[in-house]
């Protein structure tokens, strides 16, 4: 059964625990400086294919990031492509219809369309554990899907283009605009997986790592494992939306199937690939899976499902707690 | 009135099939307590047997009606030679794992039964017409529908009523129901749990190979048969509750009427209006329409 120690190291020595809180937020922003200077430097010289797939990686890492948020505290969402989805149409509505161009902009404004469109469900949600968790927020996207596949303000099942976007006032060449815009999603990345370190790490993180243990002694100790579930769920959103507006800056085009049941598989394929011990680790396993995907499809088009599908019960059979568990330990 | 009755005769053989192959969701649910994703993948699998299976009968030059017989036979054959395979070589290793696991470990299945489809019978599609013909055509009024939708709808309710019997008046049963309440203590009382299981399986698979079979003649057998069929056998087991049968006729039902209303009426809400259905089901009674309600344990 769970450590007995978790809660309390949150509840009852919460002065020291913030302290080291405070120290250990200063090493991760110094760590997501670093993760990014490094970036930017690979993404320089790296060919534009590599700093495509790259883009795509850490926009996808995103949602994944949300979901590992949600199975910090014990519930696996299968529906994550709804934000995805939201977020991906609020940019490209924004771009088409208000002439709004910045990719800065763009990305926030997909956070904040998915974190209103989720929120209202937040509470809801928080009453549900297990399969019907899953269950619920995989009708919840059907329905999106359902929904932007029928009207035609959404371009329908075709989806709509999305043309370039600018950057602080700034139009993107033509040489430069798969580098930048890998720049700034990196950029959102590493600061949201900095910010996302440091909440697990707080107080009200750590309560959610409690309940995934033991929900009943949350509540007697004072906890409220409804409000850590109905934050994380809108947390996960904001991640959610944020990825699908820089996929779709990337990829120039948005259509329904990204909200459909599948694209949600893949991304808790990821989150499981990760395990929810370390933030970088979503990252990494979201570019295992990039670089699968594109080698194989153009490779091996038939069997790159099956190798996805063989590698994931690998990882579910030996390594339970994902790639993460190798190189990170919960602090206790 | 025209509209009601073509609304009800499609909807009622809607549901036909997807009674079917929802009955096997829900059983295996029910048994092995795994929401299987891969169930869709069974589904295709059993339409491509079907097609593969009907093609050698016409080679073997059988009359047309034994065309049926090979649709039959093809779901035997998934059931037999597939299911228990799949139970002995992979689930029995996550047996009491957590339940999202599960979902995840049917996900990865069915990921890989995607592409051994397409190796296995490659990304043309296949079509199966030569047993549509063979129940004629049934006129009502001045509409007139094709007779193998009749003979669906018998067989959905055959296939209901077998199992029910099964379940609730045979010895196998009711050691399966042992085991559904409480696998330790059937286990204590000498009940051997993995054959249970192996049997319940290779049933509840049986049940979506056929539900695919029968549907074959229906469309055009190809990749991606799997992914819509079974979010639509979730809704219907979420519906009706997880793990009953009777559950699982009644959601099939409404999921048919909802859809075939949404065609005939609002085609705009045809997609989602199953899925609105499951949703708002969800909300209100998670345990599903027809099931007590029980206290959470934590």
């Amino acid at each position: 059964m769970g450590t007995p120690s978790s809660l309390p190291v949150a509840a009852a020595t919460a002065a020291p625990t913030r302290d080291r809180a405070g120290g250990a937020g200063w090493r991760h922003v110094a760590a997501a400086v670093g993760a990014f200077v490094l970036l930017t430097g690979l993404g320089a010289v790296a060919p534009k294919w590599l700093t495509f797939l790259m883009t795509m990686a850490a926009g996808n890492g995103l949602v994944s990031l949300g979901i590992v948020c949600l199975m910090r505290g014990g519930v696996v969402p299968f529906g994550q492509g709804m934000v995805f989805a939201i977020g991906g149409y609020a940019a490209a509505l924004f771009y088409n219809r208000l002439g709004f161009t910045d990719a800065i902009g763009l990305a926030l404004a997909g956070g904040v369309a998915a974190v209103l469109i989720a929120a209202p469900f937040a509470p809801l949600l928080s009453r549900y554990r297990g399969i019907f968790f899953a269950m619920l927020t995989l009708a919840l996207s059907m329905v999106t899907y359902g929904l932007l596949m029928k009207l035609d303000t959404f371009g329908g099942s075709d989806g709509f283009n999305l043309g370039r976007p600018t950057l602080l006032g700034m139009k993107l060449p033509d040489d430069k605009v798969g580098f930048i815009l890998f720049l700034v999603t990196a950029g959102f990345a590493v600061v949201m997986a900095a910010l996302a370190r440091i909440y697990f790490d707080s107080t009200r993180g750590l309560v959610t790592l409690a309940a995934r243990e033991n929900e009943l002694r949350v509540e007697y100790l004072g906890g409220s494992v409804r409000q850590a579930m109905a934050i994380n769920f809108v947390l996960a959103a904001f991640c959610g939306g944020l990825g699908g507006a820089l996929v779709v800056m990337a990829l120039g085009h948005i259509e329904p199937n990204f909200s459909f049941w599948t694209t949600s598989g893949e991304f808790v394929f990821v989150a499981i690939l990760a395990g929810w011990h370390s933030v970088v680790a979503v990252f990494v396993a979201s570019t295992v899976l990039e670089v699968v995907r594109s080698f194989s499809s153009s490779y091996f088009p038939n069997t790159w499902q099956l190798a996805l599908g063989i590698f994931l019960l690998l990882v579910i059979r030996f390594l339970p707690k994902g790639i993460g568990s190798l190189w990170h330990r919960e602090r206790k | 009135m025209q509209t009601a009755v073509t609304i009800l005769i499609d909807g009622l053989t809607y549901a036909s099939w997807l009674f079917i192959v929802a009955l096997g969701l829900t059983l295996v649910f029910g048994v092995l307590k795994i929401l299987n994703i891969a169930h869709g993948s069974f589904y295709a699998l059993g339409a491509y047997a079907a097609a593969s299976f009907v093609s050698w009968a016409a080679a073997l030059k059988w009359a047309p009606a034994f065309s049926i017989v090979a649709m039959m036979l093809a779901a035997l054959a998934v059931a037999v030679v597939v299911a228990p395979l799949t139970e002995r070589a992979l689930l029995r290793f996550f047996y009491g794992r957590d339940e999202v696991l599960l979902v995840l470990v049917t996900y990865a299945l069915f990921l890989i039964m995607e592409d051994l489809f397409k190796l296995v019978w490659g990304t043309n599609p296949y079509y199966v017409s030569e047993p549509y013909a063979l129940f004629g055509n049934v006129s009502f009024g001045r509409q007139t529908w094709v007779g193998y939708d009749f003979a669906l709808v018998a067989l959905a309710v055959v296939v209901g009523l077998a199992v029910w019997w099964v379940l609730n008046r045979t010895k196998a049963g009711k050691v399966t129901l042992a085991v559904i309440h409480s696998a330790e203590v059937a286990s204590s009382m000498g009940v051997d749990v993995s054959r249970v299981y192996i049997a319940a399986f290779s049933v509840g698979i049986f049940l979506a190979a056929l539900g695919g079979a029968f549907t074959a003649p229906m469309i055009s057998v190809q990749p991606g048969v799997s992914v819509g069929v079974i979010i639509v056998s979730f809704a219907v087991v979420i519906i009706g509750g997880l793990g009953s049968i009777q559950g699982a006729a009644v959601g099939a039902l409404i999921v048919g009427l909802a859809r075939s209303f949404a065609v005939h009426v609002a085609p705009v809400a045809e997609l989602f209006s199953i899925y609105v259905v499951m949703a708002v089901v969800l909300m209100f009674r998670p345990e599903g329409l027809f099931q007590r309600t029980q206290a959470r344990r934590i």
